[in-house]
C-alpha cells in the first residue's frame, strides 16, 4: 500500500492494521505532524523563556534558539514577588489535599465497600456537585466568606477548594477501592482479620498508590486552581496562578520574562503529573469499560 | 460477621463488554453488612463539609437569584428583598443574554465536537505507529495535558500575538499571506475560535489517553472475525470498536459538554480580564453582572440558568457512571 494514500479519511486509518512497511511510514509521518503541533506551544514557551529578550520581538523570530540566557528569569522574579505568591499556593494545595484524603478516604469506603440505604443518593449526590461549575458558585462563595469575614484569607480559599477536591477524591479514589477484589479482605476475615484490621493489612497497601496519585492530581488542580484565587484574595495575597497576570500591564505586556514565568509554573506541575498520569487515566475512567 | 454473611462464591466476575440488559435498580446482592450506621459515620465528614461549602452556597446562589442584590446589599446598608422572578424576566427579556446563551452552545459544541474527532483519530493513530513516535506523541500530549490552564493562555496569547506572535510570522512567510500585526482579538468570532483552539489543545490529550487505554480493550479476534466476515477498516470501526468504546466516548464527551460550558479563565485572561461584549460567554456573562455591574443577584440568576441548561448533559453523564457503579 502506497505510503501516502493511506493518509486521509478514517477509513484509511483503521487500513493500517495491516502492517505494510510503507503504510507504517505514512503513519509515522502524520504521528510526526501530530507531535509538533501538540507539542508546538510548549517549544515556543521554553524558546522564548531562554531567549534573549530583543530576540523575542523581531518580527521575523527564527524557529530555533537563539542564545541561552536566563536573564528573562531574573526579570520575571523582580517584576513581583514570586516566592510569597508560590509559598501560599503551597499552603494552600497541600492543605487540601490533607484534608480532602482523608475525609475522602472514608467516604470512598463507605461507598465502596458497604451495602446501606440511601447509598445511592450518595453517589449521585457527590458525582452532580462535581458537575456545578465553579463560576456558577463564585457569587455565593463570595458572599459566604464576605460574611464569615473569611474574605482574602487563605482558610478561606481552603475552605472553598474543597468544593471541588473532596467530591473528586471521593470518586477517584472509589475508583481505586472498587478494583481492588473484596475476596482479598475476606479472605484474610476469615482468616481472623477484623474488618478494620483487614482493611490496613490487605486493602490501605494495595490502594497506596492510588492514594498517592490521587493526591498529586488533586495537588495540581488546587494549584492551577485561577477564578477563585483571583476573586477571594487581594493582590497582596495573590496565589502562583495569579501571579502570572503580572506581566500584562497598561503599557503592554512583557512576553519574554511572562514565558519565563510560566516555564517556572508549568514545569513542576507538568513533572509532578508525569508521575501520577498514567494511574490518574486509569483511574478516572476506572470501570468505564466493564460497562 | 461479615464475612460469614457473604453468599457469593469469591470468583471474580469476568470484565463486562456490554451493561446488562434491564433496568439498572436491581438491589445489589449484599456486599458486607457492618452496623447499618457505619457507612454514616465514614461519609459524615465528607457530607459536613460539603454541606457547608457547597450546599449552602447553592442554596443562596437560588435565593439570591430572586432578591435584589447589589452593592448596598453587600455592605449591609439594605436589606436584601425578595422581588420574585424579576431578575429572571430581566435576563430572559434581553436580547443581548440570548445572544451569549447562542454564542455558548456554538462555542461549547465545537470544542467537544472537534475534541472527541480529533482525539479519537490520535488514538487510533497511536496504535499504528512505531514505538518510537508513540512515545514522541505521548510526550507531547502530557505535557500539553498537565499545563495549567493560566499558562498554557498565556502562551497562546503570546503565540497569538498581533506584532510579535510566531503564528502571525509563520504565515505570513507563506506566499500571498501577510498577516504581520494581524490582530487576532479584533473581532468576537475569530477571537472565540483561537480560544476555542486553546480548549481543544488542553483536552486532546485525556480524550486520547482515556480512549487509547480503551482501544487495548477490544479484542483482537472481534475485529479478525469482523474483517474475515468481510467488513472492510471502516466497517470494522463502526461495528466493532465503536460499540465496544461506547461507554467510555459517552462519558468522555457528558464530561467535555460540562467543562467547555464552563470555560472561563481562558476568556477572562485572553481578553485582559476585560472580555468585550462579542467574548461573552454565559460564565463570563454571569461575572460580568456580578462583579462588574455589580448586581449579584442578576448574576446568580444567569449562573442558575447555567446550571438548568447543562442538567440534561448531567443527567446522561450520571445514568452512564451509576451503570458502571452499579455492576463493579
Amino acid at each position: 500500500m502506497n505510503s501516502m494514500s493511506g493518509m486521509s479519511g478514517t477509513s484509511a486509518i483503521a487500513t493500517g492494521g495491516r502492517r505494510g512497511s510503507g503504510s507504517r511510514l505514512g503513519w509515522n509521518l502524520l504521528g510526526l505532524l501530530v507531535f509538533v503541533v501538540a507539542g508546538f506551544p510548549v517549544y515556543w514557551m521554553l524558546n522564548t523563556a531562554f531567549k534573549p529578550a530583543k530576540d523575542a520581538i523581531d518580527p521575523d523570530p527564527s524557529l530555533l534558539p537563539t542564545g541561552l540566557t536566563l536573564s528573562n528569569f531574573s526579570r520575571a522574579l523582580d517584576i513581583a514577588d514570586f516566592w510569597g505568591p508560590v509559598g501560599r499556593s503551597l499552603v494552600v494545595s497541600l492543605s487540601v489535599v490533607a484534608i480532602g484524603i482523608v475525609v475522602g478516604m472514608l467516604a470512598a469506603l463507605a461507598i465502596s465497600r458497604f451495602a446501606f440505604r440511601g447509598r445511592k443518593i450518595v453517589i449521585v449526590g457527590i458525582l452532580a456537585v462535581q458537575m456545578v461549575p465553579l463560576v456558577a458558585m463564585i457569587i455565593p462563595v463570595f458572599l459566604l466568606l464576605n460574611d464569615l469575614k473569611q474574605y482574602d484569607k487563605l482558610t478561606g480559599i481552603i475552605i472553598t477548594y474543597l468544593t471541588f477536591i473532596l467530591p473528586f477524591t471521593v470518586w477517584t479514589l472509589r475508583g481505586f477501592i472498587v478494583n481492588i477484589p473484596k475476596e482479598l479482605e475476606e479472605a484474610a476475615m476469615v482468616d481472623g482479620c477484623s474488618r478494620t484490621g483487614a482493611f490496613i493489612r490487605v486493602v490501605f497497601p494495595l490502594l497506596a498508590p492510588g492514594m498517592v496519585a490521587t493526591s498529586v492530581y488533586g495537588f495540581i488542580q488546587a494549584w492551577n486552581e485561577y477564578l477563585y484565587a483571583l476573586m477571594l484574595l487581594s493582590q497582596e495575597h495573590q496565589t502562583a496562578t495569579v501571579w502570572l497576570g503580572n506581566f500584562t500591564t497598561k503599557h503592554g505586556t512583557e512576553y519574554a520574562p511572562m514565558m519565563a514565568g510560566a516555564t517556572m509554573m508549568a514545569v513542576p506541575i507538568v513533572v509532578l503529573f508525569l508521575f501520577v498520569q498514567r494511574k490518574m487515566a486509569a483511574g478516572l475512567t476506572a470501570g468505564a469499560v466493564k460497562g | 460477621m461479615s464475612a460469614a454473611d457473604t453468599t457469593t462464591p469469591a470468583t471474580l466476575p469476568p470484565p463486562r463488554q456490554a451493561p446488562p440488559p434491564g433496568g439498572t435498580r436491581q438491589p445489589r446482592g449484599k456486599r458486607t453488612s457492618g452496623g447499618a450506621g457505619t457507612p454514616w459515620l465514614l461519609l459524615a465528614p465528607c457530607l459536613v463539609i460539603l454541606a457547608l461549602v457547597m450546599g449552602y452556597p447553592l442554596v443562596r446562589l437560588v435565593t439570591l437569584s430572586f432578591q435584589k442584590f447589589g452593592q448596598s446589599q453587600l455592605w449591609g446598608f439594605q436589606p436584601a428583598e425578595s422581588v420574585g422572578f424579576d431578575n429572571f424576566t430581566e435576563v430572559l427579556g434581553d436580547g443581548e443574554f440570548w445572544q451569549v446563551v447562542l454564542r455558548t452552545i456554538v462555542f461549547a459544541a465545537g470544542s467537544v465536537i472537534f475534541t472527541m474527532v480529533l482525539g479519537m483519530l490520535v488514538a487510533l493513530l497511536l496504535q499504528r505507529v512505531s514505538g518510537w513516535v508513540k512515545t514522541l506523541i505521548n510526550i507531547a500530549l502530557v505535557a500539553s495535558w498537565g499545563m495549567p490552564v493560566i499558562v498554557a493562555t498565556t502562551v497562546f496569547k503570546w503565540l497569538f500575538d498581533a506584532d510579535y506572535g510566531i503564528l502571525n510570522a509563520l504565515l505570513s512567510r507563506l506566499p500571498g499571506v501577510d498577516l504581520i500585526g494581524h490582530n487576532w482579538f479584533a473581532s468576537g468570532p475569530e477571537g472565540l475560535a483561537v480560544i476555542m483552539l486553546l480548549v481543544i489543545w488542553g483536552a486532546v490529550p485525556f480524550v486520547v489517553i482515556t480512549l487509547s487505554a480503551g482501544l487495548t480493550q477490544v479484542p483482537k479476534e472481534l475485529e479478525e472475525a469482523a474483517r474475515l466476515d468481510g467488513a472492510g477498516a471502516w466497517g470494522v470501526f463502526r461495528y466493532v470498536t465503536l460499540p465496544i468504546l461506547k461507554p467510555i466516548i459517552v462519558m468522555l464527551t457528558t464530561l467535555s459538554v460540562i467543562w467547555d460550558m464552563g470555560v472561563f479563565p481562558q476568556v477572562f485572561v485572553m481578553r485582559n480580564g476585560h472580555p468585550e461584549a462579542e467574548f461573552q460567554l454565559l460564565t463570563t456573562y454571569s461575572y460580568d453582572r456580578a462583579f462588574v455591574v455589580n448586581d449579584y443577584a442578576q448574576g446568580s440568576a444567569i449562573a442558575l440558568i447555567t446550571v438548568v441548561l447543562l442538567l440534561g448533559v448531567v443527567a446522561v453523564y450520571m445514568r452512564q457512571m451509576l451503570k458502571i457503579g452499579d455492576v463493579e
